[in-house]
């Protein structure tokens, strides 16, 4: 018997009973306020800041005024051009130098202030991780309300990769003190833009 | 083999005063958060009624759940090995690592790998293994294991840590500064993310729908073990199977809210397939938990998501420090599971316990702990287990108890004794009572004996 | 209404005047009260150290002494709650049952059976700590537990608001064990002190005067801690406060 058949045998021999029925799962809808409201007072409480870009023009621009002192902007998106092209091709280690990585998030949730990122808007997963910095455009009518609505996408059954990403890494390891960018971006900044017209919508449509 | 004696390391870890102190309220604060963010959501008692039951019924049907999410899983392209117990999964793991030669691995907390002992073995194999996580970091280099499943350094100061860090990574000594030694553990981490040949991670929740499972941290290095390395191996116990996708929500909801009092964690990441021109390996493991599932009074135990809630509201925990248990997991949750790695070893555990509930009350998956702590205690007791002077103690109070005439002998008899006796005699090595409290006084009469003089008709 | 009395040990052996001031409040509220002399503990030290064949005997002579009433009451939460729920090292005969199904805790017993709207002959003009005992908290649910989303109550409280002149002030953790727990006192003796010293700072800087408890069991814990620390505090029980007992 291999390892498998030992083990599922076991459990099988041990289940208990009687099982219980799954329940149904409400989606615990609140008529709130401005879910982009929502989404800015819960990213901000997690260390994430929301900065508004009104014109959505000169996008490279805006990103470098954000910070004046980074060499290596890399983007994700169309919308921004960044100083160095990326390419799903690329190796994650080409990433390491990188000051600002840039990604337009598919959607993002009011009541916890998260972005939802894919390989599809990372190009390369660990952008997000060894920039130093993550920048996110996000359309404000691709939020949702709470993390039920969230897990109904269509897009967590397709994604290889898919992160729920709340500000920045952050730890409070030693005595409780919080520390922002513990093994990755020391700032989240998430700049409310609608698409650009023609871009994909909110459930990958 | 030698019974843990938590009695005696709580002892050195009260003596230890500000430390303790720190650690009692860094947890008790947690608490105070959890409950500000469970009251702040109407829903928050049917979200724990609803995960409970989800886990009830896929327990109650783990093999075909378990199938399931083989089966998705190898579709999606990944690799999925099984571990009967904690030396097949080291050993499934050394040789994933050792068929595409990596000497490094690159890893992010995990409970499993501690509970295999999995670093040790791989160590003697020649391969380096870096935790990644600061708190397991810190742990690591300073040869201890973790103390608590979230927080694992939570009972060292930051001069603990900077003695830590100087000895081991060049910091500067005695510079205790908390933003310069989590700076140092970054710089020096990440050349291990950028050169390592493999990443490992474990899973807070595997979903059996779509093969995939999701990992929940705060600093992002499990996000970084899995996404730099091409080859990613993932040790994902048996229990930690939920059958959809939208379950999700009620999980991710209750997770970081119970453990850190925060909505979310700053990752939750969700892998379902390997990345191009990478490698995805899933062990799923065992370990005991099949036979777990079959104790009827303690199966339970295996609905935990792991969020240490119990610990930070346990009186006894904010006491006495996670290594005090002397298991890999310690606290409330600790003390119901480590008796089924070991009931002689950990006999004295379901002691460690006032059995006042609180840790009940705040499992997000409402496992009922304080009832099956006092069901172990029976176990204990019938398997014989119970320390010579306590089951002593108990044999001549329970005979003492039964015998009315008996009982009325010993209370008289212990009046006079506390009437009587010189402090000396009173409060020594033989009585624990009086070591830090005074004895109560003896009164004049009983109840007993004055309901006899003012109410009953002798 | 006729009821049985039940004494735990240490009520009878070192603070009678629980007891005493037990039976004279359900006496002045109209109830015959019965004390059965033959009656010694419910056997709760015994079963929670595991030892259920050692509890066998205390229990069965708990059964015996208490079959024929209604009506049992004790000033004491662990060991109404052990009866109820765990008196079970014995066969469960009919007797036994009965026994179980009629055991009440001193303050439900006060407000949910009899409703008790005043108590005229009580005064207790002082600043008072109340602990709830994590027995009657978590188990007999006397009052909402901090942990539980639900909204507040408290039955010791509507009962000591009938109490002239008394003033209720919280400490910083009003629901954190005290350290008690029956045998966990002896054998983890460090952490119970440790737990004990600090429930009885966080009333004493809270400005209590008193620390009141339907458990007398924690109270004498605590007060052992306070003596010892030598701490301004005095202990006394909710019957005693109920019953007009004055400081």
């Amino acid at each position: 018997m291999t390892s498998r058949d030992t083990i599922l045998a076991a459990v099988r021999a041990n289940l208990p009973s009687p099982a219980p029925a799954l329940p149904e799962i409400p989606l615990f809808e609140r008529t709130a306020g401005s879910l982009l409201d929502e989404f800015q007072e819960a990213l901000v409480r997690m260390g994430g800041k929301v900065v508004d870009e009104r014109s959505g023009k000169n996008l490279d621009g805006f990103v470098r005024s954000l910070f004046p002192q980074a060499r290596v902007i890399c983007s994700a998106t169309p919308e921004v051009e960044g100083t160095r092209a990326l390419t799903c091709s690329a190796s994650p280690t080409d990433l390491a130098d990188v000051d600002v990585g840039i990604v337009r998030a598919a959607f993002g949730v009011a009541e916890t202030g998260s972005i939802w990122l894919s390989e599809v808007e990372l190009q390369v997963n660990a952008l997000a991780y060894l920039a130093q910095h993550l920048v996110a455009l996000l359309d404000p009518s691709d939020i949702v309300g709470n993390l039920h609505h969230a897990y109904r996408d269509p897009r967590f059954k397709t994604a290889r990769y898919a992160v729920l990403v709340t500000g920045p890494s952050a730890t409070a390891d030693i005595e409780g003190v919080l520390i922002h960018g513990a093994q990755g971006v020391r700032s989240l900044t998430v700049l409310p833009l609608p698409r650009p017209i023609g871009a994909a919508g909110r459930s990958g449509a | 083999m030698r019974r843990i004696d938590h009695a005696e390391a709580a002892s050195d870890f009260i003596a230890a005063k500000e430390h303790q102190a720190f650690h009692d309220r860094r947890l008790w604060d947690l608490r105070l958060k959890r409950d500000r963010e469970a009251h702040g959501i109407p829903e928050w008692e049917e979200l724990r009624s609803l995960a409970s039951q989800i886990k009830e019924h896929t327990l109650s049907r783990l093999a075909d759940y378990l199938e399931e999410f083989e089966a998705r899983a190898k579709e999606n392209g990944a690799q999925v090995h099984w571990a009967r117990d904690a030396s097949e999964h080291n050993q499934i793991v050394f040789d994933i690592l050792s068929a595409r030669r990596a000497k490094t691995l690159v890893k992010s907390k995990s409970m499993l790998t501690e509970e295999c002992d999995m670093r040790p073995f791989l160590e003697r194999r020649h391969i380096e293994v870096i935790e990644t996580d600061l708190g397991e970091r810190i742990q690591q280099l300073d040869d201890e294991p973790p103390s608590h499943i979230v927080v694992p350094a939570v009972h060292k100061l930051r001069g603990d840590v900077s003695t830590v860090f100087a000895r081991t990574i060049g910091a500067e000594p005695g510079n205790e500064d908390i933003h310069y030694l989590a700076e140092t553990q970054r710089r020096t981490t990440r050349p291990y993310f950028l050169n390592a040949e493999a990443g490992m991670t474990g899973a807070n929740f595997a979903v059996a729908e779509t093969g995939s499972f999701v990992v929940c941290t705060n600093e992002g290095n499990a996000d970084l073990s899995a996404n730099v390395p091409t080859l990613h191996i993932a040790s994902i116990g048996i229990e930690k199977i939920i059958p959809k996708t939208e379950h999700l929500g009620v999980f991710i909801r209750l997770l970081s809210r119970s453990a850190l009092g925060s909505p979310i964690t700053q990752y939750t990441s969700h892998f379902r397939a390997p990345r191009d021109g990478g490698e995805l390996h899933i062990v799923l493991v065992d370990n005991r938990r099949s036979e777990r599932l079959g104790m009827r009074d303690f199966w339970y135990s295996l609905k935990c998501i792991r969020c240490g809630a119990c610990m930070n509201t346990c009186p006894v925990y904010r006491r006495s420090g996670g290594l005090s248990y002397g298991a890999t997991y310690s606290g409330p949750i600790g003390v119901i599971i480590d008796p089924t790695f070991n009931i002689r070893k950990y006999s004295n555990l379901p002691f460690a316990s006032t059995l006042n509930g609180s840790c009940t009350n705040v499992c997000p998956v409402k496992i009922n702990i304080h009832e099956q702590i006092y069901k172990w205690r029976q176990v204990i007791a019938e398997r014989n287990q119970l320390p010579f002077v306590k089951k002593e103690m108990m044999r001549i109070a329970g005979k003492v108890l039964a015998d009315p005439k008996l009982y009325r002998a010993a209370i008289s008899a212990t009046g006079l004794a506390i009437e009587h006796l010189p402090r000396f005699a009173l409060y020594n090595w033989l009585n624990p009572w009086g070591r830090q409290r005074e004895v109560p006084d003896a009164p004049q009469q009983s109840f007993r004996s004055w309901y006899i003089a003012h109410r009953n008709l002798s | 209404m006729k009821a049985g009395l039940f004494i735990p040990c240490y009520v009878d052996a070192f603070f009678p005047a629980v007891g005493i001031a037990t039976l004279q409040l359900l006496e002045r509220l109209g109830l015959e009260v019965v004390y059965p002399l033959d009656q010694t503990c419910c056997g709760q030290m015994m079963a929670n150290s595991g030892s259920q064949k050692d509890a066998a005997g205390a229990e069965a002579l708990f059964v015996e002494n208490f079959k024929d009433f209604d009506h049992i009451i004790t000033p004491s939460g662990s060991c109404a709650y052990h009866v109820r729920e765990h008196l079970d090292a014995i066969p469960q005969t009919a007797d036994a049952q009965k026994v179980r199904r009629n055991t009440y805790e001193l303050v439900e017993f006060l407000h949910d059976v009899l409703k008790v709207q005043a108590f005229p002959w009580a005064e207790f003009p002082h600043k008072v700590g109340l602990h709830n005992s994590c027995t009657t908290l978590r188990k007999l649910r006397t009052a909402k537990a901090s942990e539980i989303d639900e909204p507040f109550f408290s039955k010791p409280i509507d009962l000591l608001r009938k109490v002239r002149g008394i003033e209720l002030v919280a400490p910083s953790r009003p629901d954190e064990c005290c350290g008690f727990g029956g045998t966990f006192s002896i054998f983890e003796e460090p952490v119970s002190a440790k737990m004990g010293y600090d429930k009885v700072a966080d009333h004493h800087d809270a400005g209590a005067e008193y620390i009141v408890s339907a458990d007398m069991s924690c109270l004498m814990h605590q007060k052992g801690c306070a003596e010892r620390l030598g701490l301004d505090i005095r202990f006394i029980h909710i019957a005693q406060i109920l019953n007009g007992d004055r400081a």
